[in-house]
């Protein structure tokens, strides 16, 4: 049995980490070529990343877009998760559905409806187009993230608050906004990593105007290959990987993923 | 005037009153015990004196002042509550600290007034700690010290002691008194355990259903109940039913009891007799005979209990006072009138 | 501070900023598409404004009819896949100590954060004949010489499953987490072997959640758009890769529209589903 269990895990370990272990090994190729096992040994290619013009243009556009739409979509879900919170206010929770519905639609149809809005404003392809369009796509990872963390305040300390003197901004801004930060951060940065690899929606608001990373990589993908696309893929779950290990090493990220109790 | 005064408070959740029309007045500076089973209002009332329920009708009135309307954050009260609320984003200090620093005081300021509460809860040197650090007695006179650090009007508690064990708890109960009497606070305490609100309190209110069954000092309630409730609720207490025989005297399980009155009019009603009030003689002569069901000797205390007339009696006394008593073994039941509390029915 | 409806104009001030972004930038967006939907295709610019039902009329083509049973079938067969792998991973996975399940959610949460692009282009390699999974069973004599192994539907299935297992996993992790231990306790002192209970009290008293969880991965898994591309023929695109095609390729955003919009009612259709599933869990 025990074995039996472990094999389990390895082949499911071995089916996600597979891919990655042949880009990685790729994206040290010595020569531009897609061989694996690599062909000597080279980290030019993470080089090119940054010193590429165009990769490098296309990083710094991924990291703003990412930067500001997850700012945005911070900004827009920690009032209304506040509010949800705060008021008795049944009719507000349509507000709720609004933010979770771009999340769970086919991100193509969301992706869609951007196209349409902007292309009739008359604002298509505009950079801002797209880290607006991200932060509504977006807005559900902080929405959630926050009305976990307002769930998890023990009423009580707000009153205790309360009864020592505090108004309901002194209390927000003593008690709730510390208590909560946890949760803001890993909203933020859920939706920040997203928006690091989102294409569909990226590429149908700026994707005739703007390279992100992933549309270079799309772009150069059919063009022909290089292991700087390799390079820049290792790079990204490396970035993943980072920011979601900060996440748990700092907060408690089993909780965020909906085990009861930060005790269970 | 001086002190609280609650008038005509109600507070309806739905069709549901779980304050129903109480009136009270709280002398400056005294202890009062709200005391009841949960469900009675107890905490509900406490709350609305807080601010942190609204009312449905009545007034609450502090020191002349009707404060009804007035949000909580402005009625200068110190609570300190069932979950003890500590916040644990702040130490120790700053906890403490925490309604001067909102207030604008100086660093130095809140520094001398966190030393001074925590000398007067004994945990000096504590500020620096985290709270999720400290023992559950710990963490019970922080939210004490807390509660009183800007010496408010009024202090208030609900269940404050429920969560330590029974030997801290009793310990708490005599510290918190003594800090009470020093400083000279209008204190209300919301409990449900009788001995603590014996041991702190100088008036003790007894809720049910919303309403205020007996308000009075604390051996007042213990001696003379107000009805069987009351004489339930407060320790333990022997309820046995008494009549008016033939020739006008009062019996209870037969034997009379001189000297003891029913209500005029009314030929049966309830007495409530403490079971240490309760005297044991040889069968007959007067008094109730019975039976020797079970003994509880704790050491401390015998307790006997005893068949008589389809009830169980139970007596108190100490082992040098009742030595010899044995289960099985006959025995007569003497109440002495003056112990006796009829009830109104 | 008890919860208190809002009486004053000032206690909805909070809302304002929320309500004002999703309403324009998602309310406003999704209205404009469905009205694109009934607009006449304009080859030089977007779209012309019209009120024809052509957009929605050409569902009934045979071409049509065939791409979306391949999508349904394709999400069905994903969904299912997943589901059958996740389901008795995930249930193992909560009995593990802390530290390993927190490793295992960084992982899966790195993958699941993957762009699209890029598992595509990973699996694109894997299955490439120079770099691909071939080369390792050639170094171990199961075949003679590397192959490619895309385009291929299969190619298709894998990377799809690829990218939805991570999802379905974090999907089942809450319902299994906080299943009752006890309940496999009192099956295991009444005889039943470890396989034995978590076949017959797990996987029913879950029976609900491993619907609901069904149909978000089929939902999920209806939005794949770049995968069939890259790593399969034209015969194995779906909906959305189609919708992705007509209005960005074809320049005919009215027909896209008129898609997405019968792809929002599928999924909305779905996610009713899911959350009447979920109420009827609840209330057992």
């Amino acid at each position: 049995m025990n074995v039996l269990r472990r094999l389990y895990f390895v082949l499911v370990a071995l089916f996600l980490a597979a891919p990655l272990i042949v880009v990685a090994g790729v994206s040290v190729n010595q020569k531009q070529e897609l061989t694996f096992p690599p062909k000597g040994f080279s980290l030019a290619w993470y080089g090119q990343i940054f010193n590429d013009p165009e990769w490098r243009l296309a990083l710094i556009h991924s990291v703003t877009l990412a930067i500001c739409s997850a700012a945005i979509a911070v900004a827009i879900a920690l009032p209304l998760a506040w509010f949800l919170w705060r008021r008795i206010a049944p009719w507000a929770n349509i507000f709720q559905v609004l933010g979770l519905a771009p999340f769970i639609l086919p991100p193509v149809i969301t992706a869609l409806g951007f196209l349409s809005f902007w292309a009739t404003v008359g604002l298509f392809g505009q950079f801002y187009t797209a880290i607006i369009s991200h932060a509504i796509f977006f807005v559900t990872l902080p929405l959630v993230t926050l009305s976990l963390g307002f769930a998890s305040i023990d009423r009580s300390l707000v009153e205790a608050a309360s009864t020592m003197g505090a108004d309901d901004r002194t209390v927000l801004k003593t008690v709730v906004l510390p208590l909560i930060l946890p949760y803001l951060v890993s909203g933020f940065a859920f939706a920040f990593v997203l928006s690091l690899n989102e294409y569909i929606v990226a590429y149908m608001t700026i994707g005739f105007t703007t390279e992100t990373l992933p549309i270079k990589i799309f772009n150069a993908l059919r063009y022909g290959y290089t292991p700087t696309m390799a390079a820049v893929s290792i790079f990204f779950v490396t970035v993943a990987a980072l920011v979601f290990g900060a996440i748990a090493y700092f907060g408690d990220i089993r909780r965020l993923l909906g085990a009861m109790s930060s005790d269970s | 005037m001086p002190g609280l005064s609650i008038n005509s408070i109600t507070k309806r959740f739905g069709d549901f009153a779980a304050v129903d029309d109480i009136s009270l007045s709280v002398p400056d500076g005294k202890f009062v015990c709200l005391l009841g089973p949960s469900g009675c209002g107890k905490t509900t009332l406490l709350r609305m004196i807080a601010g942190l329920e609204e009312p449905t009708g009545g007034a609450i009135v502090l020191d002349g002042d009707d404060i009804t309307r007035v949000p909580t954050h402005k009625r200068n009260l110190g609570m300190v509550f069932q979950s003890l609320a500590l916040f644990p984003h702040l130490t120790v200090g700053e906890n403490i600290a925490y309604a001067l620093r909102i207030r604008g005081a100086s660093k130095e300021e809140q520094r001398k007034r966190v030393d001074e509460l925590l000398a007067m809860i004994h945990l000096p040197d504590f500020a620096n700690r985290p709270v999720a650090k400290l023992s559950g007695g710990q963490r019970q006179r922080v939210a004490i010290a807390r509660a009183l650090a800007l010496s408010p009007k009024l202090f208030l508690l609900d269940e404050p002691l429920s969560a330590l064990d029974a030997k801290l708890r009793e310990a708490m109960q005599v510290e918190l008194r003594q800090l009470q009497q020093r400083l000279g606070i209008t204190t209300i305490v919301v409990t449900h355990d009788q001995r603590e609100a014996m041991t702190m309190a100088d008036l003790v209110v007894v809720m049910g259903k919303g309403k205020i069954l007996q308000a009075a000092s604390p051996i007042e309630i213990y001696r003379k109940p107000a009805d069987a409730f009351v004489a339930d609720f407060i320790g333990i207490t022997n309820l046995l039913p008494a009549e008016t025989d033939k020739a006008g005297r009062t019996t209870v399980l037969g034997a009379a009891v001189p000297g003891v009155a029913l209500p005029s009019g009314s030929a049966k009603a309830t007495i409530s007799i403490r079971p240490e009030d309760i005297h044991f003689s040889k069968p007959g002569a007067g008094a109730i005979p019975g039976t020797v069901s079970f003994v509880r000797d704790l050491g401390g205390t015998v307790e006997t209990f005893v068949e008589a007339g389809g009830t169980t009696i139970v007596a108190v006394a100490t082992p040098r006072e009742r030595p010899n008593v044995s289960v099985g073994q006959a025995i007569g039941v003497v109440l002495p009138p003056e112990s006796c509390v009829v009830l109104q029915p | 501070m008890r919860r208190e409806p809002p009486r004053a104009l000032a206690d909805y001030a909070p809302l304002f900023f929320p309500a004002l972004m999703l309403i324009v930038f998602f309310v406003v967006p999704f209205s404009i598409m469905i009205a694109v939907s009934f607009f006449k295709r304009n080859p030089a610019g977007f779209y012309t404004p019209d009120f024809v039902f052509d957009n929605y009329a050409r569902f009934l083509t045979t071409f049509f009819g065939s791409v979306l049973g391949f999508s349904l079938l394709l999400a069905i067969l994903v969904a299912v896949c997943c589901v059958v792998i996740a389901f008795p991973f995930t249930y193992l996975l909560t009995k593990r100590s802390r530290a390993v399940q927190t490793v295992w959610l960084v992982g899966l949460l790195s993958v699941l954060s993957l762009s699209e692009v890029i598992i595509g282009f990973a699996w694109s390699t894997l299955f490439s004949r120079t770099a691909g999974i071939t080369n390792l069973f050639v170094a171990i004599g199961l075949m003679k010489e590397p192959v490619a192994l895309l385009p291929s539907f299969w190619a298709v299935l894998t990377g799809m499953v690829y990218q939805a297992l991570p999802y379905t996993i974090l999907v089942l992790y809450p319902a299994l987490v906080r299943l009752d231990p006890t309940l496999l306790e009192a099956a295991r002192t009444l005889g039943a072997s470890p396989v034995r209970a978590f076949f017959n009290v797990v996987t029913p008293a879950l029976r609900n959640t491993i619907v609901a969880t069904l149909i978000m991965v089929f939902v999920f898994a209806l939005g794949s758009y770049l995968l069939p591309q890259i790593l399969g023929r034209p015969s194995n695109w779906t909906l959305s890769v189609l919708i992705t095609d007509q209005a960005i390729y074809q320049s005919n955003m009215p027909f896209a529209a008129a898609m997405a919009v019968f792809l929002v009612l599928i999924s909305l259709a779905l996610v009713g589903l899911t959350l009447l599933a979920g109420r009827k869990e609840s209330a057992l």
